[in-house]
């Protein structure tokens, strides 16, 4: 019963939002130029998929994305495995990641730039040094604060060496922490899809960007809100294993 | 003792040096015959754990010799059951008995039929598939002590292990332990603080005082088993033990 009327409010909710938003630039309000009332968006969007835009636009930024996701997550868990495994290291690399860490991902943009050009790699650099910082804090934080007592279980077994404390014990024990890393990870990526294609790469952030200098903005609005339903999908995706990863825990 | 399986001499173990040196063992001498069940008792902090601990190479002793004579063919000679069960939450419960069979040679098949034998000699064969978090702390402390005899070593150390359990949960699993001792014929190396559990399980108890800790006192009980709980021999030799615990610690 709860359910059911939660389920009802939010669905009010979103009503009462969309008949806002058809209404103000309807009523003279606003200019619908400057904020398209969503029933063109449907219209806009059949456009895009009969131009072929759309789908090419979508699979070339999933490509950077999942590229960039998989470079910058991978590198930040087994550097952050390392960094949380090894103080020496951690002392080491303490005032590079210092200094490093503050730089903003977009802040990247021309060195990708330069060093990869007007290419999809400059696009899938620029969102794994967006992710790779927000996942090599969880993996160091997760490794840190893994049960001694546990590794003193595979001590006692006789697993002493580095590599079997990680395989047998770390990693498994880290993975909850780490999974919440690389969900935050997951919805940065996004963001920094759209930056490293604004500058040109090819893909939704570009379309949009192109669509916006010709106040088409409708296509504007197409693309938040495939990006907001792709994001939707990741992410669900992303719960649902994580379930079953974790599917251990109490 | 002829041929003990571990023989320790002079040993000792501190921490720190100068003002802050904190002397835990003071040059013990313990010898433990093949078989045989000792008990270690005494107050907390007087280095029981340290003892086991050093036995199972986690802790390194400041001076003294411990000498293990294991079965040449034994891959690990000790095995370990910690107080507080220290299951992997993310392994069922076959998969923990399994853990220390990994890396012996053995194929998963044949790890995972010595692990369910070993589930059935503590009578949770049915449990098997089942996450540590769905265990009761009695039934998790079995899969440790199951974990610990797959790796079929000679001797068990367990380091307080029913001493978080309530006290039905307890009497239980000291009568399982000693079917299970009678059955393998296992050495044990039992800590623990509580005079009735070391009385129930012991062939001999060994008492342990300080700090720092050195060997107090020594009581051999060879009353046939199973023993009756509230037996009045057995209430006789509880009763010297703790006259001699509180004894010693007037003294201290």
């Amino acid at each position: 019963m709860r359910l059911i009327r939660s389920t009802a409010l939010a669905a009010a909710g979103l009503l009462a939002f969309l008949a806002l938003w058809e209404a103000v630039p309807r009523l003279g309000l606003v200019n619908p130029a400057f904020l398209p009332p969503p029933s063109t968006i449907p219209p806009a969007f059949l456009r895009e998929i009969e131009l072929g835009v759309w789908p090419e636009a979508v699979l070339s930024s999933l490509s950077h994305y999942v590229a960039g996701l998989a470079a910058g997550a991978g590198a930040g868990i087994a550097l952050g495995l390392v960094s949380g495994m090894s103080r020496g290291f951690e002392a080491f690399t303490a005032w590079v990641v210092r200094l490093l860490r503050p730089i903003p991902g977009l802040a990247w943009v021309p060195f990708a730039i330069i060093w990869f050009g007007v290419e999809p790699s400059a696009a899938v650099f620029i969102i794994a040094v967006g992710v790779f910082w927000i996942v090599f804090f969880a993996t160091q934080g997760a490794v840190r604060g893994v049960d001694r007592d546990l590794v003193e279980v595979a001590q006692a077994f006789g697993f002493r060496g580095p590599l079997q404390r990680l395989v047998k014990i770390l990693l498994p024990a880290a993975t909850p922490g780490i999974l919440v890393g690389l969900r935050t990870a997951l919805g940065q990526a996004w963001m920094a899809v759209v930056a490293a294609e604004i500058f040109g790469v090819p893909g939704v952030g570009q379309r949009m960007m192109q669509a916006s200098s010709l106040l088409s903005t409708d296509i504007v609005v197409v693309y938040m809100l495939t990006m907001a339903g792709l994001y939707g999908l990741f992410d669900s995706a992303f719960v649902a294993l994580q379930g079953w990863l974790l599917r251990w825990r109490a | 003792m002829p041929d003990p399986i571990i023989d320790i001499r002079g040993l000792s173990l501190a921490y720190g040096a100068g003002e802050s040196r904190n002397v835990v063992l003071e040059s013990l001498d313990l010898a433990v015959a093949r078989g045989e069940v000792l008990v270690i008792v005494g107050e907390s902090g007087v280095g029981k754990s340290t003892l086991l601990r050093v036995l199972m190479g986690l802790s390194r002793p400041s001076d003294g010799r411990v000498a293990i004579h294991a079965r040449p063919e034994c891959r690990t000679p000790m095995a370990m059951v910690f107080q507080d069960a220290r299951l992997l939450p993310w392994r069922r419960v076959i998969d923990n008995v399994a853990f220390g069979l990994e890396g012996s040679g053995l194929t998963r098949a044949a790890r995972r039929e010595r692990a369910r034998a070993m589930l059935a000699l503590v009578g949770l064969a049915d449990l098997a598939g089942r996450w540590p978090h769905q265990l009761s702390g009695g039934q998790r402390q079995r899969v440790a002590i199951a974990r610990a005899l797959a790796v079929e070593p000679d001797v068990l150390l367990m380091d307080e292990p029913f001493s978080a359990l309530d006290s039905f949960t307890r009497e239980g699993l000291q009568d399982e332990l000693q079917r299970i001792t009678a059955e393998t014929g296992k050495t044990v190396l039992f800590v623990t603080h509580d005079i009735d559990e070391a009385v129930t399980i012991a062939d001999r108890v060994v008492v342990i005082a300080g700090p720092p800790g050195r060997i107090a006192a020594e009581v051999r009980i060879d009353l046939p088993r199973p023993r009756p709980r509230r037996d009045a021999a057995l209430q006789d030799i509880a009763r010297q033990l703790r006259a001699e615990l509180s004894r010693r610690s007037a003294e201290l």
